[in-house]
């Protein structure tokens, strides 16, 4: 089964990290990565730009309205993704276990919709 | 020799009664079992297991009359439900329903289980209702559709019991066991034995809920009745089964210790007018002695072989409880003790609490007072009724009646359960009257 894993950490939390202390977050994600690479369970990911570089976009009527900023502000913000390949919930709880952010924030498993 | 004439008795009876109460019978022991192979041969579609066992079953009152009662009936129902189950699912397909991947079984391990069933092979399967249990308990639900999974498929209660049970609408209850099941299949739960890394981390999830299922019988948090024996039964049945499936594994045996230990006093709790009666306060000789003896052997087997674990210990108390003859017989300062390790190892303000209603016990009511008074300040359970009505009790027995009355008042306001209310209610109205005599909390200095 897929599974996308959604990061979510407080981009604040992020942002007072000590520039060694984000260093070394990085080269876990690295190192994350190739793992799960190798393993065969990654299908994709990425980390994604600040919320604050983010637009909504909304078609009413025929019209696209498209506002500044996420839908919904809350505390911890969407900041990446990985989109796994896992024989079950179980493997894939496991693997997003690993995220080096789950220390810090939360990661939610949500299987793919197979269409 | 008991054991020898019981085999030709099982084989008349079988002659002797109506089909009809042997399908009964085989219902009520094999359902479970049955049940939990069926799911994993219907690659986790709990529904169409559960629907086409009931069909099963209805069949087996048709076919058994003329055939008789086949030799292994459950491989017999595992075997005509799994049929239809195939069936209905070829169905589905054609009609352009999406077919799901078979992910949780290969088909020569079913053709494998079924002739092993079908033989009467059972070591291997088992391991089915342990799969269920793990599958039900699985920490990815919700708690209470844990709960409700559990009560609905492995005790086989009606929606309508468990939604009565815990005094939640019928369709609510429906609604969540709807939920549960798409969940355990759009999600990918597995339907398997957690392997031994998960083992120690699933199993706590495990117990926990027979345990919540337990004291919600044991002691409803809310409704008219204070006990409700059913779901206590239905816990120390899992508990059983638990003990059964999983023999290396401690905590399991510590539980159903722990539950045995509370359920044989069942009888003393509550008075001829339904009212709760303190455990200081209650008839010993209500208590079930052959629960007590299978209790206190448990607990004894667990601590020498597991240690002290969390519910061993709970046990190792209810187990000092239930040795004393007489509640001033217990023996407080080893009860305090196990609640000091406890502590230790799970801490929380509620076992604070205990240990602290144990030391006022053993070493006076100041001393209990002093901890009560520290949890009471630091604001660890707020809301919970337990917390002033002991210090109510404590403020009684050192005749700060004044305070004590305001403590009941207080739990009185925080208690859900209308026959904690009424004792609670009572407690008042006593130290109340003692205000009202004594002349110098009536200002007659």
């Amino acid at each position: 089964m897929e599974y996308l894993l959604l990061i979510y950490n407080a981009e604040s939390d992020w942002a007072a990290l000590s520039e060694g202390d984000r260093g070394a977050m990085y080269k876990e994600y690295y190192a994350f990565t190739e793992g799960i690479r190798q393993s065969g369970h990654y299908k994709g990911g990425n980390p994604l730009q600040p919320v604050a570089t983010a637009s909504t976009v909304r078609v009413r009527d025929g019209k696209t309205v498209t506002t500044d900023g996420p839908f919904a502000e809350t505390r911890e913000q969407l900041g990446g993704y990985y989109l796994i390949d896992a024989a079950n919930l179980d493997e894939a709880i496991g693997i997003a276990a690993r995220i080096p952010g789950a220390r810090m924030g939360s990661i939610e498993v949500r299987p793919i919709q197979k269409m | 020799m008991t054991f020898m004439t019981s085999h030709p008795e099982e084989s008349t009876r079988v002659v002797a009664e109506p089909v009809s109460r042997e399908v009964e019978r085989v219902f009520r022991t094999e359902r479970q079992r049955a049940l939990a192979t069926l799911i994993r041969l219907l690659d986790g579609d709990f529904d169409l297991a559960e629907d086409t066992l009931q069909e099963a079953f209805a069949e087996s009152l048709i076919r058994w009359p003329a055939s008789g009662v086949p030799a292994n009936p459950r491989a017999w129902l595992v075997s005509t439900a799994r049929h239809k189950g195939l069936d209905r699912l070829r169905r589905r397909a054609r009609f352009g329903e999406k077919q799901r991947v078979l992910a949780w079984t290969t088909p020569q391990f079913e053709e494998q289980d079924l002739s092993r069933l079908e033989g009467g092979y059972d070591g291997e399967l088992g391991d089915d209702r342990l799969r269920l249990i793990f599958t039900c308990c699985h920490p990815a639900l919700a708690v209470e559709a844990q709960v409700a999974l559990t009560l609905r498929t492995l005790c086989g209660l009606a929606t309508e019991e468990i939604a009565r049970a815990f005094l939640v609408p019928v369709p609510t209850l429906a609604q969540r066991l709807v939920r549960a099941k798409q969940k355990i299949r759009a999600a990918g739960i597995p339907y398997r034995v957690p392997p031994p890394d998960l083992l120690a981390e699933r199993l706590d999830a495990v117990l926990c809920t027979l345990y919540l299922v337990f004291n919600e019988g044991y002691a409803a948090t809310a409704g008219p009745a204070l006990l409700r024996v059913e779901l206590c039964d239905e816990a120390i049945r899992l508990g059983r089964l638990l003990v059964e499936l999983l023999p290396a594994e401690t905590e399991p045996r510590a539980l159903l210790a722990l539950m045995l230990l509370h359920h044989a006093r069942r009888a003393a709790r509550l008075d001829r007018d339904g009212e709760l009666v303190l455990l200081e306060d209650q008839d010993r000789s209500l208590w079930d002695n052959d629960e007590i003896a299978e209790g206190l052997a448990l607990v004894e087997e667990c601590l020498r072989s597991g240690g002290a674990r969390p519910y061993a210990l709970q046990a190792a108390i209810a187990a000092l409880h239930a040795r004393a003859r007489t509640a001033v017989e217990t023996d407080w300062r080893q009860v305090a003790e196990l609640y000091r390790l406890l502590l230790g190892i799970q801490p929380s303000p509620v076992v604070e609490l205990n240990r602290a209603v144990a030391i006022a016990q053993a070493y006076g009511e100041e001393a209990g007072l002093r901890i009560l008074d520290e949890l009471e300040s630091s604001d660890a359970l707020p809301g919970y009724h337990l917390l002033p009505a002991a210090r109510a009790d404590l403020l009684r027995r050192l005749g700060r009646t004044a305070e004590a009355a305001s403590a009941y008042r207080r739990a009185l306001e925080l208690a859900g359960n209308p026959a904690e209310q009424r004792f609670l209610a009572r407690r008042l109205e006593e130290v109340e009257a003692q205000i009202c005599n004594s002349p110098q909390q009536s200002g007659l200095q």
